[in-house]
């Protein structure tokens, strides 16, 4: 079944085009890579389909529903989650809070009843909070729960925002560079790590990634991308030894040169 | 309203708005470089008035010398704002800044009050800013068209610092980013003290032509011009130099231009300004000529 | 600390609140009663300004505005009639305000109400503006409803303002209203509909992807504030009996604005303290410029030299403290407890030793 579907998706931000009729058909229960040079246009795909931008031309279909043009808020409550390239955790709040934000979106008590402590409120928040530990758990940042999301060491931040994209309860989850600053160790435990999450959570990862280990470790296809333009599409191996790819990444003609 | 008339509204228009530019100037190039809204400089504005009302009225000096004086004084003062209350807080909160403009701001009214009392006082003019010049049926105040000639003269001589000088360099540098400038070995404490001291002095001299044309003078009188003023760096694109100009002039003629051709509204004069304003906010929320920042996802 | 003694707690609290203004209401000076007044009524601002500020991030120059929307609908609706027939001088009182006269509550309240609908209706657009720019435009807002009052004298007298406006203010109603505005926005911020608003003020854009309605939440917290700051209005009218235009100048936002700063951002507890601080200084400083003799001299009366030291206070408070006069200490019983251990501790230490 196709989860996420993208016809032709064009971006232009005044003269510059920065995705040139991206086509996309995302299945349910894949991995699905995305790379390609800097300035390739990567995190513009993301952003269009979170709803940051919205595509000059042609349109993104979700579960076969046009999310077009919504806000971010509206895409999120519909199933797609995603995290940064520069992480953006609420610095300041807690680990739980961070977690607990995520979970907001599918509350239904009123303002009213929430600054009146009303029965179905407290229930909710408990629940709620039950939750989010238990999340919390589940990806080992238990113990940091009442920590400052923004005092925690780099990998954990990473992790934590991963968490936070978990706890919306996405069908779709974008990863931007979850590997960026790591180093081997830390990038094979974030491959298993990914893995885990599309067993458990039962998602499926649509992810941006400089670390080929990674990418190729992971990634059951690949895509890429290149000024705006896909160049090239395939499993792993296909896409290790496809010619473009290499004149992308190395920017000379390797194969006739 | 025959033609006469629409002209003398035209100059009006026209001399009002070069004080707003020259004031707004002094807004925008600190907010370029500082990010803060200097709510002391219409303070800064009023002071420029009294230091010329002592020269001459007290001191007896001639015109050319107060005019001086009131200048370098007054530049001095704003230098002086900076260094003590604005250098300190350098790294701190920008909410931290604010309030300390606010701070300086109520200093600087109400150690007017207890020194120049808060009594308005009458501004001198020399005869020849009394005098009226007619012009084909036209009657034009002399102080008008000199206000619009001088404040185009001191914005021309600004734009060939900020633009063909390495010290205009350098303030440009530090208002694209602080860091980068640094290392790049522009001295930053001196940059900032030096555009406080031209923001200043251009408010002085916006502050004396004002007393010209408005000849009364009392320790607020820079709250609402500084307001109206700091309306039109923001229309014009905040820590914009020419918006700022293009901002002071167009508020200055278009809220003449209300008074003259609706009447009946002119108690609404002050409100237009801020209309003007969010209009222009919610459809360029940059301003005319601002630099459309984009928060990088 | 479990939650039945900490209610308890609360309780014993609230009741020594309520016997000590009945103290103060009845014995204290009529001063002083002022002063603590004022001081609740600048509590009722803050925490709401800081609702907006400190928790949500909003940046809003235009809580005078809300004030006076809020005053002025006060004072309209608990005017004597008899004395609306003599103040109106510029032009006489449109109907039905030449009739009205209700109970002091309902008028606060609707003022409250007012300050809010205004709210919606300037917030909706304006909040998409970020940082300054919003700062600025709620400005002008402010600044448009104070020409508008200048400007309809059939209603609001024009710049004659209103004179007379009966003084309900007391300390039942100040305190009250004190008390009942910092529970709410207590409540709310530790809610999730607060957590939301700090995800805001946090990161938008993160806080947009995991589904935080940006426009909603922020209408929300300034329809909220804008709320109380009516009904401080309000509270304010009654206490001062006269209002007009130029009591809503940019100074009173800027004096909200200086104590919710001075409290730190984001923190109830010493936006509370510094409501009461800012206006015990206020007060304190007015015998200085009053004039005064000591034994060989005297001091003429020197005006403006109260807000000249009151300046440089701030000036040097904010050169010195700039993370507010509690830093990161906020109010709670789980915090006094274990300030209260960790003395005990240190005590039996040193006995030790």
């Amino acid at each position: 079944m196709t989860l996420l579907k993208l016809n032709n998706v064009t971006m232009r931000f005044g003269g510059l085009t920065a995705v040139d009729s991206f086509k996309l058909a995302l299945k349910k229960g894949e991995i699905l890579g995305l790379i390609g040079p800097n300035g390739a246009g990567k995190t513009t795909v993301f952003n269009m389909i979170t709803g940051i931008y919205s595509p000059t031309k042609n349109s993104i279909y979700f579960r076969d529903e046009n999310i077009t043009g919504l806000k971010p808020d509206i895409i999120a409550k519909k199933g797609i989650a995603r995290t940064f390239q520069n992480i953006r955790l609420l610095d300041n709040l807690t680990v739980l809070d961070n977690v607990m934000i995520g979970v907001h979106l599918h509350l239904k008590s009123s303002l009213f009843s929430a600054i009146l402590r009303l029965p179905g409120y407290v229930r909710e928040e408990k629940s709620l909070y039950t939750k989010s530990i238990n999340l919390l758990e589940r990806v080992e940042l238990g113990d940091f729960a009442y920590e400052k999301a923004g005092s925690l060491p780099y990998g954990k931040q990473r992790k934590l925002e991963i968490a936070r994209a978990l706890a919306t309860n996405p069908e779709l989850l974008l990863l931007d560079e979850p590997a960026a600053g790591m180093n081997p160790q830390e990038s094979q435990e974030l491959v298993n790590f990914i893995r885990q999450l599309r067993d458990q959570f039962n998602v499926t990862i649509f992810l941006i990634e400089h670390d080929m280990k990674v990418v190729m470790g992971l990634c059951e296809r690949i895509l890429v991308l290149d000024y705006g333009v896909t160049i090239a599409e395939g499993i792993p191996q296909e896409i290790q030894n496809n010619p473009e790819v290499i004149k992308a990444y190395l920017g000379v003609d390797v194969v006739n040169a | 309203m025959s033609f006469n008339i629409f002209m003398q509204n035209v100059v009006n228009g026209l001399s009002l708005g070069g004080l707003y530019a020259l004031i707004a100037i002094g807004y925008t190039m600190v907010y370029g470089i500082l990010r803060l809204i200097n709510f002391a400089h219409g303070d800064i504005f009023m002071l420029g008035t009294y230091f010329l009302f002592y020269a001459v009225a007290i001191f007896h000096l001639p015109w050319w010398l107060s005019f001086i004086l009131a200048i370098i004084l007054t530049a001095l003062t704003g230098v002086l704002t900076e260094k003590i209350a604005y250098r300190p807080l350098r790294n701190s909160p920008r909410i931290s800044l604010l309030i300390s403009a606010i701070g300086v701001s109520f200093f600087l009214q109400n150690a007017g009050i207890v020194t120049f009392s808060g009594i308005p006082k009458a501004f001198p003019r020399p005869d020849i800013f009394k005098k009226i010049l007619i012009i084909a049926d036209i009657r034009i105040q002399i102080v008008n068209i000199n206000a619009i000639v001088i404040s185009l003269l001191f914005l021309m001589i600004l734009l060939y610092i900020v633009y063909n000088t390495k010290t205009g360099l350098a303030m440009r540098a530090i208002s694209t980013d602080t860091e980068t400038a640094r290392l790049m070995a522009i001295d930053v404490n001196r940059t900032i003290s030096i555009t406080f001291a031209i923001g200043s002095a251009l408010a002085a001299v916006g502050g004396i032509l004002w007393a010209l044309k408005y000849p009364q003078i009392n320790p607020l009188m820079g709250i609402i011009p500084g307001l109206k003023a700091f309306i039109a760096a923001v229309v014009g694109g905040i820590g914009n130099i020419p918006g700022a100009m293009v901002g002071g002039f167009l508020l200055g003629f278009t809220e003449i231009m209300l008074v003259a051709f609706l009447p009946r509204l002119s108690g609404y004069r002050d409100a237009f300004a801020f209309l003007i304003l969010i209009l222009i906010l919610l459809f360029k929320p940059d301003g005319l000529f601002g630099k459309n920042v984009q928060e990088k996802v | 600390m479990n939650k039945k003694k900490e209610q308890l707690l609360t309780l014993i609290f609230v009741i020594l609140l309520a016997a000590l203004i009945w103290l103060a209401q009845n014995y204290f000076d009529k001063y002083l009663i002022r002063i603590l007044n004022l001081g609740f009524i600048y509590v009722i601002l803050a925490v709401s300004l800081n609702l907006l500020f400190g928790f949500t991030g909003q940046f809003s120059l235009g809580h005078a505005g809300f004030m006076a929307i809020g005053a002025y609908t006060t004072s309209l609706l608990i005017l004597p009639v008899s004395q609306k027939e003599m103040i109106y001088l510029i032009e006489p009182i449109i109907w039905p305000l030449s009739i009205l006269e209700i109970p002091f509550i309902i008028a606060l309240l609707l003022g409250g109400l007012f300050a809010a609908i205004a709210a919606i209706l300037i917030g909706l657009p304006v909040l998409r503006l970020r940082g300054d720019y919003l700062g600025i435009a709620t400005l002008g807002f402010a600044e448009i409803i104070r020409v508008i009052a200048n400007n309809i004298p059939q209603v609001t007298n024009g710049a004659l303002g209103l004179k007379g406006v009966p003084e309900y203010t007391n300390l039942w109603w100040s305190a009250g209203f004190a008390v009942v505005t910092v529970f709410v926005i207590k409540r709310l911020i530790s809610s999730s509909y607060g957590r939301a608003l700090m995800a805001i003020r946090e990161n938008e854009i993160a806080a947009e992807t995991i589904g935080v309605n940006l426009t909603y939440h922020k209408v929300m917290s300034f329809t909220i504030s804008a709320f109380f700051a009516g009904i401080g209005g309000g509270l304010l009218a009654s206490l001062l009996t006269t209002i007009d235009p130029r009591t809503f100048m940019m100074f009173l936002t800027f004096n909200v604005l200086i104590v919710v700063v001075i409290g730190g951002l984001g923190n109830l507890t010493g936006t509370i303290i510094s409501a009461f601080l800012f206006n015990f200084t206020l007060e304190y400083l007015r015998p200085i410029e009053n004039g005064f003799s000591l034994i060989f001299f005297s001091v003429p009366k020197i005006p403006g030299l109260r807000m000249v030291v009151f300046s440089i206070a701030l000036l040097l408070v904010i050169l010195f403290k700039q993370k507010g006069i509690l830093g990161e200490f906020e109010f709670s019983w789980q915090r006094i407890a274990q300030i209260k251990n960790s003395l005990i501790s240190r005590t039996s230490e040193g006995g030790e030793l």
